[in-house]
């Protein structure tokens, strides 16, 4: 039972138009609109899942942990890239409808699920795992300082908002994109670690980090809050300079 | 069309030495150490990175006395005494004892721990971890910023991807097929195609993670519906200690999502309606650090008798405000950043918002200490093994201490690991029987063929809503009936269901109804469990039986399903009861 004193807190109809295919019926993708209850403290997920669950059980997306964790769900909503469980309705213009369609430079599966094996392939081809020849007995030593060194690019979710956010990547899908020089950085700038030649050879390539434009996109659009183009930058400076 | 599509869909077979079920931190630990020597594959609902190990926040217990004096005696015995004396003795022990080497291979893997000023991995304080038997708190848990599961499911996986371990991502086991009582393989489902695979293997490794969705308010993936736990109880395996299931006491007020002890352990307190600091009657000793089962009962009673905070005196204040922003950046970034994204609260500031949210089964399928699954209160299942959330060793007994998880996946993934190549290694392969996959074929067509009026998210609300008014802190006889008739009335609904997608590609709408099904499963043996243990340990509180009952209940429960409705608990799931090991410590009263 409500005390006197809550505050109220209204509901509204929001309007979400999402970009729809299903290759096992559509030959192209269409726009639907759907008409949905929210409160502003909802996040889009919670839409998705209202209209999901609620009007068109076919509506297809990808989530699991709702809180910008797990890196599911990746979506361009509004034409910005986001984790649709971060995103609250109410910091966005809701006397407007809220367009949702699935990031871009992917190939489409179903509806916002897109097959994300290319983005994996170029992570995995910067081989994302410490590289040490010494066979410790025990825990290895680092100061505080080296590892803070970084810290900012251990936080990817590897939830690809960055490089499909990327001008360059939608272009040209052999662009390693920001979220592999993201995790060679974490590896590069590690002070444990052997293979940072291996790893600048790899993004010296012409699909390497030499196709970065610096337009900030991947930064913008990381929901981690990495400083992305910094990293990148950095990379640069590596192939240039060697680590510093 | 679709229909006849499944009817004639091709089923490809598999075959592997160790077969892994679940990419999270258990099975990844898993599929490292039997990755070098054999042929492995793992299996896989999300992919890997996905799992909800990576939401795990604080840390991972471990006696390196990197900061101050600890053992791995003294770990031992918080583990056995956070779990109010259920915990199994022997298994506390090699939990306390392999913690140090359990952390050394995620440092020499590469995980990026937090250190010391001398370069050491850097530990901090958390709930129930004391020095020398309860003294004070001890700093025992080795962490990551507040990103330590984030940061091990990363490593894990990196290490994996190292290995060129075999990886069937975003497939849905649905069933695990035993020939004559011997595990032959498993049957899942490809979320891309709808197609059907059999996978045979020598040793099958189950580590599939929790089932926090049976509860409406809880810090759980919307993924973790016990899948694994479930498929392992229809096929015969019981589960045991069901009734106990950890509610954390600081999930975000109304959203359940997790804020770590962590803040606690740096230094946060929890406040009521009036600005006390009500840990201090509950736990005079370590107060806001006392375990998670008694602090999540004090905010629950705090708020029952009116002492509760904000305009319904709904829930209470974690207050950070005193501490450093600097501190707050450093160690704690992402539960401050969750507070602003999901409350529009600014801890520097303000309090945070708290109420307890179902966090962690300490229950499951039974194993012993080799990580093997149990067919009853000792019989091993040659083949069979089970790792983390989803397995009972018992290491965490009726309350788990936070930080161990991290810790028990780490262990007793390893040890799943080397237990089930080792068996690989000379087992012989179990037939796989030529109607194998027939069931799950059966399952996924009524479901896709559905055509009745009941509404699957309609049915998980009404179970979800009934298990958090029921089942959640506060249990009596009364509540659990009246969840076991509401449990009843929605498995009689559900075969009245009907679904929209009737395609193949990506259909989650089907999945959801099949993880329903397993839901209710597992709600049910849950309340089963809290209805039979009449007295009140750890995580269970049952307020007609108040009190602990070592005479009757200091054993462990084991819950069967049976072909017949029994008498005893009023459905077709058959209790009994399994003796603790006790090893150096008899059972005290627990205070702190």
């Amino acid at each position: 039972m409500a005390n006197a004193a809550a505050p109220v807190i209204d509901s509204f109809t929001v309007t979400l138009i999402i970009r729809r295919f299903n290759p096992e019926v559509d030959s192209e993708p269409k726009w639907v609109d759907y008409d949905v209850e929210m409160y502003g403290t909802d996040r889009v997920l919670d839409a998705l899942h209202k209209i999901k669950w609620e009007q068109d059980g076919s509506l297809t997306f990808r989530r699991s942990c709702a809180h910008g964790v797990c890196g599911s769900d990746a979506m361009r909503i509004n034409g910005r890239n986001r984790l649709a469980c971060k995103t609250l309705i109410k910091d966005l213009d809701i006397s407007q409808p809220i367009y949702v369609e699935p990031i871009k430079g992917l190939p489409v599966e179903k509806d916002l699920i897109v097959d994300m094996n290319p983005f994996y392939q170029a992570y995995k081809d910067i081989n994302p795992f410490l590289i040490a020849s010494d066979k410790p007995t025990k825990e290895r030593l680092q100061s505080p300082e080296d590892r803070a060194r970084y810290d900012d690019t251990t936080k990817c979710i590897l939830c690809a908002a960055c490089t499909t956010s990327c001008p360059v990547f939608w272009t040209d899908g052999q662009y390693f994109g920001p979220a592999a020089i993201v995790n060679a950085h974490r590896f590069i700038f590690d002070s444990r670690d052997e293979g940072a030649e291996l790893r600048i050879d790899i993004l010296n390539d012409k699909e390497g980090v030499w196709r970065c434009r610096t337009t900030f996109n991947c930064t913008e659009a990381c929901p981690r809050g990495i400083e992305v183009t910094k990293a990148i930058a950095e990379v640069k400076q590596a192939i240039l300079r060697g680590r510093a | 069309m679709p229909q006849q599509e499944t009817a004639d869909s091709n089923i490809t077979y598999h075959t592997f030495d160790v077969l892994i079920v679940g990419a999270g931190g258990a099975g990844m630990r898993a599929a490292i150490e039997a990755g070098a020597d054999a042929k492995v594959g793992v299996i896989s609902k999300l992919f890997p990175t996905r799992s909800h190990t990576g939401a795990a926040q604080g840390g991972m217990a471990a006696a390196l006395a990197n900061v101050e004096e600890d053992s791995w005696e003294w770990h031992t015995f918080d583990t056995v005494k956070g779990g109010d004396y259920l915990v199994d003795q022997d298994a506390a022990e090699i939990l306390a004892k392999e913690s140090v080497q359990a952390v050394i291979d995620l440092e020499n893997m590469g995980l990026p721990f937090n250190r010391t000023p001398e370069g050491k991995i850097d530990q901090r304080r958390f709930g129930g971890h004391t020095r020398d038997h309860g003294k004070a708190p001890v700093r025992r848990s080795c962490y990551a910023a507040d990103r330590t599961g984030h940061m091990i499911l990363q490593t894990l996986y990196q290490n994996c991807v190292k290995l060129g371990i075999d990886f069937y991502n975003e497939f849905y086991v649905l069933d695990l097929v035993m020939n004559d009582g011997k595990p032959a393989g498993v049957v899942a489902y490809e979320l891309a195609t709808g197609d059907i695979h059999v996978f045979s293997s020598k040793s099958i490794v189950f580590a599939t993670g929790g089932f926090g969705k049976i509860y409406k308010t809880t810090s759980n993936a919307h993924t973790l519906t016990g899948d694994g736990v479930a498929i392992a109880f229809r096929r015969g395996i019981p589960l045991e200690d069901m009734e106990f299931y950890q509610f954390h006491p600081t999930g975000l007020a109304g959203l359940g999502i997790l804020l770590s002890e962590a803040a606690r352990g740096e230094g946060g307190i929890l406040r009521n309606a009036s600005g006390e600091r009500f840990m201090e009657r509950y736990a005079p000793t370590i107060k806001d650090l006392a375990p998670r089962d008694m602090v999540a009962r004090a905010m629950a009673n705090e708020v029952r008798e009116g002492r509760g905070a904000g305009p319904n005196k709904d829930y209470v204040l974690l207050d950070l405000t005193h501490l450093e922003p600097a501190v707050i950046d450093a160690k704690l970034p992402d539960i401050t950043e969750f507070a602003r994204t999901y409350l529009g609260v600014e801890p520097y500031t303000e309090p945070v918002p708290v109420f307890p949210t179902a966090h962690y089964a300490m229950g499951g399928i039974p194993t012993n200490i080799k990580a093997e699954v149990l067919s009853d209160n000792d019989t091993v299942i040659p083949g069979l093994y089970a790792a983390g959330e989803c397995a009972c060793v018992s290491v965490h007994g009726a309350n788990r201490l936070g930080t161990n998880s991290l810790l028990d996946i780490n262990v007793f993934g390893k040890r799943a690991g080397q237990y089930s190549v080792e068996y690989a290694k000379t087992a012989k392969q179990v037939p796989m029987p030529a109607n194998a996959a027939d069931d799950v074929i059966a399952m996924i067509e009524k479901v896709r063929k559905s055509k009745g009026k009941e509404k699957i998210a309609q049915l998980r609300k009404e179970l979800q809503d009934s298990m958090d008014k029921n089942a959640q802190v506060f249990r009596t006889e009364e509540t659990l009936q009246e969840a076991i008739e509401k449990i009843q009335e929605l498995r009689g609904r559900y075969e009245n269901i009907a679904i929209q997608d009737q395609g193949k590609r990506f259909n989650t709408d089907l999945l959801e109804a099949i993880e329903l099904g397993f839901l209710l499963d597992l709600a049910e043996v849950t309340v089963v469990a809290c209805r039979e243990r009449r007295e009140s340990r750890g995580a269970h509180l049952r307020e007609d039986y108040p009190d602990r009952d070592d005479k009757k209940f200091m054993v462990h429960s084991m819950v069967y399903q049976q072909d017949k409705v029994q008498k005893k608990t009023g459905t077709n799931m058959k209790i009994g009861w399994k003796p603790v090991v006790v090893t150096n410590y008899q059972p005290m009263e627990r205070k702190y």
